[in-house]
């Protein structure tokens, strides 16, 4: 099973490579996707049935070699990545305006594949990485991928993309010398060992704190997510989706794994606890405020990273050596926020490229323009509506499985804070949604509809003068995103259970 | 304190300075150059921390500062790149 590992790790690589010099990028990006769907899916069943999988190319153990571990959380989120990209991939298939404007310079467009690719081997990497350097560079295979994926969004595009590196890599130099903190202390770069190794003390605080900080810059937590919206917001729509629903999440899941490993932090988890509750209302307030459409979705992703961070002060008590019901109330946490992870990662693709599409039928990227699309994109807006109900936490959907979950740890721990976090950040996107959807309802006023010219982000025909609708390419990858968030929720007991599988030993894995 | 001390607390304010002037400056070759100057001052830490053991220097940091100057010199120019291209959008190229 190690060799499906490093295959799942090589697979998308060798895709970015072929993908930047053969002439049929499309073909091979599409092809590497549902081959890397197929690993994912393999290791993902293997995981459940047969426990963490664990590989060293070459027999080289660290710090000389690569360790390589997949875990519950990394098949599942592996899985998640490898569906998201297939179906991002299928959009860009269908409507080249998505990735990236036609005045790019000509390698612009054509680099959209490779670089896809090579985020998608930037995430794998990250995820089945078991030693700490090998997740720093990971790491930072995944932002630079990102960042040229922002850039492809051209005119605009360039400022946030600068800011968005200048950021991230800022915070992988705090996690680069919290790993050398870690090493110099224990002599070890595995993070298990390690952690057995070190005690408690001012050097574990250091490392944890400077790990803590990095990381979430890179996640974009508030108060440091002010780069995200504009990242975001300015890439093309066939890369936002890549960016809000995984790229923010593998930062996020190593964040997970050095603070569970080193044990946490009760001060600085009551710290995480109030930023978390900050990201919840503030993101889900200037969602809904914001009067670009992208930007509202944007938003709703700082949101959701904050009901990602509430995990950490849930499972700080059992890892202290708490008592049975700390341990009852970390496993169940730990089960509900990673499946929100996974419910966010289709539900924010699926609404990214929904929203990316009515942009190009509204011709305007503002929400108050949106009047009539669901007349001219039924389909379009189903599938937003559906990727919202799944955000908001409503049932039946995966979303609603996973806050159900939270909700119960909440309740049995006794932490009363996080059960009006999560009622409140659900009303919030709600209002969000239902903002939106009441816009696409709207009868087009005077002046809305597309202004002279090509609409903004399409290609329409040329003396085309009835009003733009999406092409059939650009409605399904959305909608089958959308559903995919609901219907899964049948099988989330299933999924529960992967999360669980090699989590830490606190935590009740 | 030893050498080594004296230069892991260089190394961390020049981190610090470094870190300070990405984050206020608005000129964006500054941010670039502050960029590789937070990035110096974290290799100095790492070299530093491989000395503070005592004994030997502890190659396996030397190998991990190495691959974090590599990195950021390909930080670098996919930066720089970016740089170019909002200067040109600037002169309304």
């Amino acid at each position: 099973m190690g060799d499906v590992v490093l295959a799942s790790l090589l697979l998308p690589l060798a895709g970015a490579v072929a993908a930047a010099v053969a002439p049929a990028r499309r073909t091979v990006a599409v092809v590497t996707a549902a081959g890397q769907t197929v690993l994912a899916v393999v290791l993902a069943v293997t995981v459940l049935r047969d426990g963490p999988v664990a590989t060293a190319p070459g027999g080289w153990e660290p710090p000389l070699g690569i360790a390589l571990r997949v875990d519950g959380v990394a098949a599942a989120v592996g899985l998640l990545a490898a569906v998201v990209v297939t179906a991002v991939l299928a959009h860009a298939c269908a409507s080249p305006a998505s990735t990236g404007p036609a005045t790019e310079p000509a390698a612009g467009r054509s680099a959209y594949w490779p670089l896809t690719l090579l985020t998608l081997a930037g995430l794998q990497a990250v995820l089945v990485a078991a030693d700490l350097f090998t997740t720093y560079v990971a790491l930072e295979l995944l932002t630079l991928g990102a960042v040229a994926l922002v850039a492809l969004g051209g005119r605009g595009a360039y400022g946030p993309a600068l800011r968005y590196l200048c950021l991230a890599v800022l915070g992988s130099f705090a996690f680069l010398v919290a790993v050398a903190l870690v090493y110099a202390r224990t002599g070890t770069l595995t993070l298990d060992l390690a952690a057995a190794a070190l005690p408690p003390g001012p050097a574990l605080t250091t490392a944890l704190g400077l790990a803590t900080v990095g990381l979430l810059v890179k996640s974009a937590l508030f108060p440091l997510h002010a780069w995200l919206p504009d990242a975001h917001a300015a890439a093309p729509t066939a890369v936002s989706p890549l960016l809000s629903a995984l790229v923010v999440k593998g930062s996020f899941v190593v964040l997970l794994r050095v603070w569970t490993a080193l044990g946490g932090d009760a001060a600085l988890a009551s710290v995480l606890a109030v930023l978390a509750t900050g990201a919840v209302a503030w993101g889900g307030v200037l969602a809904l405020r914001a009067a670009a459409l992208k930007r509202v979705v944007a938003y709703s992703t700082v949101a959701q990273v904050g009901y990602l961070v509430l995990l950490l002060p849930l499972v700080t008590p059992a890892l202290a050596g708490g008592d049975g019901v700390a341990v009852d109330v970390a496993r169940t946490a730990w089960q509900g926020v990673l499946l929100v992870l996974l419910a966010h990662g289709l539900a924010k693709a699926a609404m990214f490229l929904a929203a990316g599409t009515l942009v190009g039928v509204a011709g305007s990227g503002r929400v108050a323009d949106l009047g009539g699309t669901a007349a001219r994109a039924p389909v379009v807006v189903t599938a937003y509506a559906l990727a919202g109900v799944c955000l908001a936490g409503l049932p039946p959907s995966l979303g609603f499985v996973g806050k159900w979950a939270l909700l119960d740890a909440a309740l049995t721990g006794g932490r009363w804070w996080v059960v009006a976090v999560l009622l409140g950040g659900g009303l919030l996107t709600a209002a969000a949604t239902a903002r939106v959807l009441a816009a696409t309802l709207r009868e087009p006023g005077p002046g809305d509809g597309p202004p002279p010219g090509t609409p903004h982000g399409r290609e329409e025909a040329p003396g085309a003068t009835a009003l733009p609708t999406p092409r059939a390419g650009e409605r399904w990858p959305a909608l089958a995103l959308a559903l995919l968030a609901v219907v899964t929720c049948v099988g989330s007991a299933w999924l529960a259970d992967l999360v669980l599988v090699g989590a830490p030993p606190g935590v009740g894995g | 304190m030893s050498t080594a001390e004296v230069y892991l607390v260089l190394g961390g304010v020049v981190t610090l300075l470094g870190a300070v002037r990405l984050l206020t400056t608005r000129d964006r070759l500054a941010q670039v150059i502050a960029l590789n100057v937070t990035g110096t001052g974290t290799v100095l830490v790492l070299v530093a921390l491989a000395a503070t053991g005592g004994g030997e220097p502890d190659p396996v940091l030397h190998a991990l500062a190495l691959t974090g100057i590599v990195i950021t010199v390909s930080v670098t120019g996919l930066a720089l790149v970016l740089v170019r291209r909002l200067d040109r959008e600037d002169d309304g190229g």
